[in-house]
């Protein structure tokens, strides 16, 4: 019933006569930059297979494939660079893991290399929690200040990095632990509040007043031991200090408040079971180098 | 070849009782497993299918009662009895669909500019959300929209109704069942982890029954067509049932832990499973995102612009150099991986080779407009279909460029692919569904044109804004996160951290999102539209036929 010889009017070309639902189809040939578009692509992967690594073929050894001419391997090719790269940077990095501290900032060229890789190595491991500046969160400390808790000397940021900070599974992790003072009943919800208003004192940040004369008498029995009488902080208990500006979780009075209950219990993996000595040393001086190393 | 019996339709026959009996037995089997499980989940989706086959028995006796008292007679058209029932269904599940996948799709746009919206709940994390967007956007909403042209057209252009009688509507409540075991799964936290074909092996096996339905359906109402010849778009449609059912059997091949657990084990591992899940992943675009939406364009194209199709030759060539072809690319997928050189090699030549047949189509559809130009000026529907047609060269065009290896060394991973599949999924799939659609609601619902031409005008410059928002941003973060991944000084060391390229990024997800917005409006504009259209009504101020176009005239300028 479809099948009659049929010209479009508009195009002035023949159909293939057959009609569907109203539909027609033009005898359009093939346009010709389309199907030499098609022969160069075809051409063009036939002259790739030569080239390189293509066909899967059966031998009698069982299945191997084409080769190439070109003896093209993309793993011989990522092995090579990472061995030259690595090769470059070797005499260098085995100079930075045998070496101390105090022999590398005094060498230039180590030293810019080791920062380098520091930096590096920052970047994919710690920059999630202590940003990808190094300034920290709440929480998480700024490293570019010299406000440290633990100290800041390279041997001090050597060790916090090889055991970590509260890290269970290494013995060696720096470890302190405040006293949740309102969740373990040690003080009564007005002392912790007279404390924290004296610990505002302590940087300036409030007024003394009759309260805070009441936390200070706190303060002396509960707090100096740690943090010392003036608040200044311990580095050996890592015992932060009081009496700045430089807050982890915050020096607004409801946040010391919450601290002084409940306590913080912040922590850093260990990264020596992650990363190499001489990784650990760039991330040392890395860090040491932001400004605030001491 | 005759037409089927269809006098008595309705009433029990022996394949109803049958059918009727496996649905009972159904529901008990569903119900023994919802009691063995030890899973919740598992417990809630055997009680869905003991619903849906409860619902289906009851469906059967209340058609039998129907039929008796009242003997339906079908209205008949070119003096067929078309069957209409399941495509409507299928119309409307395509935009239910479409906006709930959308509508996920901008929310996870949001997260991923501003990860509090995660709101630290299993339920709405990115995680689960992603496989909810991505599932309902191409196989909720492109595959209704597939399902309702690909049953409509078989019909038409084989001047027969369609083969069976429960099948076709089992088909398309089916496959609705399986969208909402797939997407409560993923938002419950059961999934097998490969993209695309998460839903766990008991979902996996519901939609084989179903595919298999389909593919039933279809061919038996090819087989009894009356026209000498097979149209184009068929072949279309065939290709990618055929093709789906393959891919969806092997690359879910897995060993469930019990036949009362939802979890399997896939029965590949490694760089075999990478290799079958690409294989799957990338012909799944090239079958269900490409060959049936050419089908799909193969119809409404010349039909709505009331031309002949370009060249019945190229419609030959570029069909079976797409099907020859497209299998093979997949391994570009996986350029630079544990993957061996040889597929590596094979997968971006394969896809080079493909750049032109895939170009056939855009061909075909384009050049039928020769002699109807002037209908892009005057019906907003041809305007979306042919732009639909233009995005398909592009990301046709990108597809090739981006498999070769050393662009793709820069591509990968990065938000490119994004954009990329966006450009395709958007500007492609989407506008030629969207136009499908325009032109399928007033056929199938009777009515003599849709509500307003002007809100489809609405629709289609608001959605194209959104998608060149969209794919734009993605071009731009794409490269520069490329390029900020493998800078590195002259030490070897890279220049920048990860986390400093996500940094980077965040602008550019927001206006992402806020063109997958754009996308979204205009899709609510469409339901809208649709919805008075099958209301029956017709805006007042659009009652005319649109004025025949003169030289230089604009309708827009009214």
């Amino acid at each position: 019933m479809t099948s009659a010889p049929h010209k479009d009017e508009i195009s002035g070309v023949d159909t293939t006569g057959h009609e569907w639902d109203g539909i027609r189809e033009l005898n359009n040939p093939l346009p010709k930059w389309w199907i030499y578009s098609f022969y160069v692509c075809i051409l063009w992967s036939i002259v790739y297979w030569v080239l390189m690594p293509a066909w899967p073929i059966l031998t009698t050894d069982g299945w191997t494939y084409t080769k190439g001419l070109l003896g093209y391997s993309q793993r011989a090719v990522v092995t090579e660079e990472i061995q030259d790269a690595q090769a470059k940077l070797a005499p260098f990095r085995d100079k930075i893991a045998a070496s101390e501290f105090s022999e590398i900032v005094t060498n230039p060229e180590l030293m810019s290399i080791a920062v380098a890789g520091g930096k590096a190595a920052f970047g994919d491991n710690c920059a999630p929690c202590h940003g990808s500046g190094a300034q920290g969160a709440v929480g998480f400390p700024n490293l570019n200040d010299d406000d440290w808790i633990w100290g800041g000397s390279l041997d001090e940021i050597h060790t916090t990095l090889q055991h970590g900070i509260r890290w269970d599974a290494d013995d060696d992790s720096r470890f302190s632990q405040m006293p949740a003072f309102l969740a373990d009943e040690i003080l009564e919800r007005g002392q912790v509040e007279d404390v924290a208003t004296y610990v505002l004192t302590l940087n300036g940040s409030a007024e003394a007043n009759e309260q805070s004369a009441r936390g200070a008498v706190v303060f002396a029995e509960q707090c100096a031991s740690c943090h010392g009488a003036d608040g200044t902080g311990n580095m050996e208990l890592g015992a932060p200090n009081l009496a700045d500006h430089i807050w982890l979780y915050g020096g607004d009075l409801p946040t010391i408040v919450e601290t002084v209950s409940y306590s913080r219990t912040g922590v850093m993996p260990a990264w020596s079971t992650r990363l190499s000595e001489g990784t650990l040393k760039e991330l040392a001086l890395y860090v040491h180098s932001l400004g605030g190393g001491q | 070849m005759s037409a089927s019996k269809e006098a008595t339709s309705g009433t029990f026959g022996p394949m109803t009782l049958v059918v009727g009996a496996v649905f009972i037995a159904s529901a008990l089997l569903s119900i023994f497993v919802a009691a063995r499980t030890h899973d919740a989940v598992m417990g809630f989706h055997m009680a869905l299918f003991t619903t849906f086959f409860v619902l289906g028995a009851f469906w059967l006796g209340k058609r039998h009662f129907d039929a008796l008292e009242q003997p339906s007679e079908p209205t008949a058209q070119d003096g067929i009895q078309y069957m209409d029932g399941p495509i409507r269904v299928a119309t409307i599940a395509a935009l239910f669909w479409g906006i709930a996948g959308f509508l996920v799709g901008c929310i996870i746009a949001f997260q991923l500019a501003f990860p509090v919206l995660n709101l630290d709940l299993p339920w709405t994390s990115f995680g689960r959300l992603r496989p909810l967007h991505t599932s309902a956007v191409v196989f909720a909403f492109g595959g209704n929209a597939l399902i309702a042209t690909s049953l409509y057209v078989v019909q038409r252009t084989c001047k027969t109704r369609l083969a069976g009688d429960i099948a076709p509507w089992f088909l398309v409540w089916g496959y609705q069942l399986f969208i909402v075991l797939a997407a409560t799964g993923y938002l419950l936290g059961v999934t097998q982890s490969k993209e695309y074909a998460e839903p766990e092996w008991y979902v996996d096996l519901w939609l084989t029954i179903v595919w298999v339905t389909y593919l039933a359906v279809f061919l038996f109402t090819l087989m009894k067509r009356r026209e000498p010849h097979i149209y184009v778009a068929n072949w279309f449609y065939l290709a990618f049932i055929v093709t789906i059912a393959m891919l969806h059997l092997v690359n879910n091949a897995s060993l469930p832990v019990s036949w009362f657990e939802p979890k399997s084990y896939s029965a590949y591992s490694g760089v075999q499973d990478a290799l079958i899940q690409w294989w799957y992943g990338h012909n799944a675009v090239g079958f269900f995102l490409t060959a049936g939406f050419l089908g799909m364009m193969y119809y409404f194209v010349p039909k709505r612009a009331e031309r002949p199709v370009y060249s019945y030759r190229l419609s030959i060539i570029h069909f079976w150099a797409i099907i020859f072809l497209y299998i093979w690319a997949g391994p570009h997928h996986l350029h630079y991986t544990a993957l061996p050189d040889w597929a590596q090699t094979l997968g971006m030549t394969f896809s080079i080779m493909l750049w032109m047949p895939s170009w056939g189509g855009m061909i075909n559809g384009l050049m039928t407009l020769s002699g109807a130009w002037d209908k892009l000026r005057t019906d907003p529907v041809i305007r979306m279909l042919v732009v639909s047609v233009a995005f398909y060269g592009m990301s046709t065009f990108e597809g090739p460029v981006m498999s070769i290896k050393a662009v793709n060394s820069l591509s990968h991973y990065t938000d490119w692919t994004i954009g990329h599949v966006h450009s395709g999924a958007l500007g492609w799939v989407g506008f030629v569904s969207f136009g499908a659609i325009y032109c399928l609601v007033p056929w199938l619902w009777k009515r003599k044109e849709l509500y307003s031409l002007q809100l489809v005008n609405w629709h289609f410059w608001i959605a194209t804004i959104g998608i060149v928002f969209y794919i734009t941003a993605m071009w731009v973060s794409g490269i520069m996160q490329g390029l900020m991944w493998r800078a590195y000084n002259d030490l070897g060391f890279l220049d920048y951290s990860f986390v400093e390229s996500v940094e980077a990024m965040h602008p550019y997800y927001i206006i992402r999102a806020c063109g997958g917005v754009l996308f979204l409006i205009g899709a609510l504009i469409m339901v809208y539209n649709v919805y008075r259209t099958i209301k029956g009504d017709v805006r007042s101020s659009e009652k005319l036929d649109p004025a025949p176009a003169g030289p230089g005239q604009l309708m827009a300028a009214e």
